[in-house]
């Protein structure tokens, strides 16, 4: 098993710094050095995408092919518009749908004229409308991709149980430890033998959600979905109702008063105009730090991997081209480990705040790890 | 903070919700739960099982002691009964010899009783027919002797000569 997840990974690795065919990519603006290109390259990487672009060439004559499919655009505005991301022609040209114009300008769709006008604020920022958009982008396919096969496998699994007796085959071997892995120490050390039960489905499914997606954020596709502000905010929004839903009575109490009846009320109410706001903003900085934890550390791991792949360009020499291949090298070993680890942390901090959450017992003397 | 929120894709965010919420509940119901309950199941299996090869090892530890016990038991109830038995043999044996003696000593001792008696008897007897037979000669001798004053006195003499002497 170990030997076959490592050629895979070097695989994976190999594959991944091969993709430099993709820092070639020049936009439809003017020439720029090769710095200020790499950059935006590495910007338009970490962002959505419309269409899923598995690389970009240009030839002799400078014109850009871009190599994928397109998606669908889904956009409310007045109605619903659907349409097909070629429309765009990769920022290029305007699209037309039920007579309204719609620009693609740094992977987010504008409200334009029929030329395609976008007008800006001093900042430099589009002034032009943005409609709500619902299109099926690179993330929300990598999502059903990785949903899909998250399905299959683990019913699969679940199959297997049942025609072998309990015992796991196949991939079934190398997962049943890590499930077992989030029962035992994630789970039922944080909230408890008696209520874990209850949470187990969604730490399970976030626990390999994220790390899935990860892994394939690693791959050569080029998709950075767990490193998406949006995704990992839906995440910790997920993470705060059930929290906060299924908090008992103990949970507010603790929020509320905290203190108990440890203090005449005269004296707690001094204390409390200070306590219970910090404890009512604790509510909402528990998943906002879980939010930030994975958006950074997946998008910084991104922005590092593709940067030192970056400097074969700006070096161009000998020495520069192996040096960053080492470096790149080293850095996905670390990002893949990076991958397995925000998974966990994400999956253990949810845990612990489920855990406060459905405690039953005199909280003054809990640890405070909760702002952690 | 400015470029997160310009970032921010609220149809992504909500992609992302409605897939995850679809996912967990798809999980749940054909994943998670088999799982955990097959692994569940497989523990308390092994729990039993474990439990149950104790308890039969102890129910054998206790059959064999139970069998040793039996075992030691009867043999000490042979032994009892072997030493009982030679006892009982031994004493049988003490006794009718002890019996034997005192009625053999008895009847020893009655006839000796009888013999002496029928002796004494035998003796009296003997004695009385001595007595009479010496009267019978007395008076035999006396008649014969008496017949005559010569001889009546010269026995006086004699007598009184005996008696002299003595």
């Amino acid at each position: 098993m170990r030997i076959t997840f490592l050629f895979k990974f070097l695989l994976t690795a190999a594959l991944f710094l091969g993709n430099n065919t993709f820092a070639k990519e020049t936009d439809s603006e003017p020439a720029k050095d090769t710095k200020a290109e790499i950059k935006e390259y590495i910007e338009h990487h970490l962002q959505d995408s419309h269409d899923f672009n598995l690389f970009s060439n240009t030839d002799e004559n400078g014109e850009v092919h871009h190599y994928g499919f397109p998606l669908p655009v889904i956009l409310w505005d007045d109605g619903l518009k659907v349409f097909s991301s070629s429309e765009f022609h990769h920022g290029e040209t305007v699209a037309e749908v039920d007579g309204s114009h719609y620009k693609l300008y740094h992977s987010k769709i504008y409200k334009t004229d029929a030329n395609g006008t976008i007008s800006y604020d001093e900042e430099h920022h589009p002034t032009n409308v943005r409609p709500l958009d619902f299109s099926i982008t690179k993330s929300v396919v990598m999502m059903l991709v990785t949903g899909l096969l998250l399905i299959w496998l683990f019913s699969s699994l679940a199959k297997s149980y049942s025609k072998n007796g309990a015992i796991p085959k196949g991939a079934g071997r190398f997962f049943e430890p890590i499930v077992l892995y989030i029962r035992d120490d994630i789970a039922i050390a944080n909230i408890g033998e008696k209520k874990y039960k209850r949470y187990m489905p969604f730490l399970l499914t976030v626990f390999f959600f994220i790390w899935f997606l990860n892994m394939f954020g690693l791959t050569p596709l080029g998709v950075n979905v767990t490193g998406n502000i949006a995704v990992t905010t839906a995440l910790a929004v997920i993470v705060f109702l059930i929290t906060n839903f299924t908090g008992t009575k103990d949970y507010w109490k603790h929020i509320f008063d905290p203190l108990g009846d440890g203090m005449p009320w005269f004296g707690k109410m001094i204390i409390y105009i200070i306590l219970v706001p910090i404890e009512i903003l604790g509510l909402f900085i528990k998943p906002f730090a879980l939010l930030i934890r994975l958006y950074a550390n997946m998008t910084a791991g991104h922005v590092v991997l593709m940067s030192l792949i970056g400097l074969i360009f700006i070096f161009k020499s000998w020495v520069g081209g192996p040096l960053s291949f080492g470096l790149s090298f080293a850095i996905s070993m670390i990002e893949l480990l990076v991958a397995l680890l925000q998974a966990y942390i994400f999956t253990m901090l949810a845990a612990l705040y489920f855990g406060f959450a459905s405690e039953e017992h005199d909280h003054n003397d809990e640890p405070e790890l909760a702002h952690l | 903070m400015d470029k997160l929120i310009n970032d921010f894709s609220f149809g992504l965010f909500i992609w992302q919700i409605v897939l995850f919420v679809l996912l967990l509940f798809l999980l749940r119901k054909f994943a998670w739960k088999p799982i955990l309950n097959a692994v569940n199941d497989r523990e308390e299996g092994i729990k039993t099982a474990l439990a149950s090869a104790e308890e039969a090892k102890k129910e054998m530890q206790n059959v064999t002691a139970d069998s040793e016990k039996l075992l030691k038991e009867a043999r000490a109830e042979r032994e009892s009964m072997l030493k009982e038995a030679r006892e009982i043999k031994n004493k049988m044996i003490a006794d009718s010899k002890e019996q034997a003696k005192t009625e053999g000593d008895k009847m020893i001792k009655q006839a000796q009783a009888a013999i002496e008696s029928e002796k004494k008897a035998a003796v009296a007897d003997i004695k009385n027919q001595v007595a009479e037979l010496s009267i019978e000669i007395a008076e035999k001798v006396i008649k014969e002797q008496l017949s005559n004053k010569d001889k009546q006195l010269k026995l006086v003499d004699d007598m009184l000569g005996d008696i002299k002497l003595n």
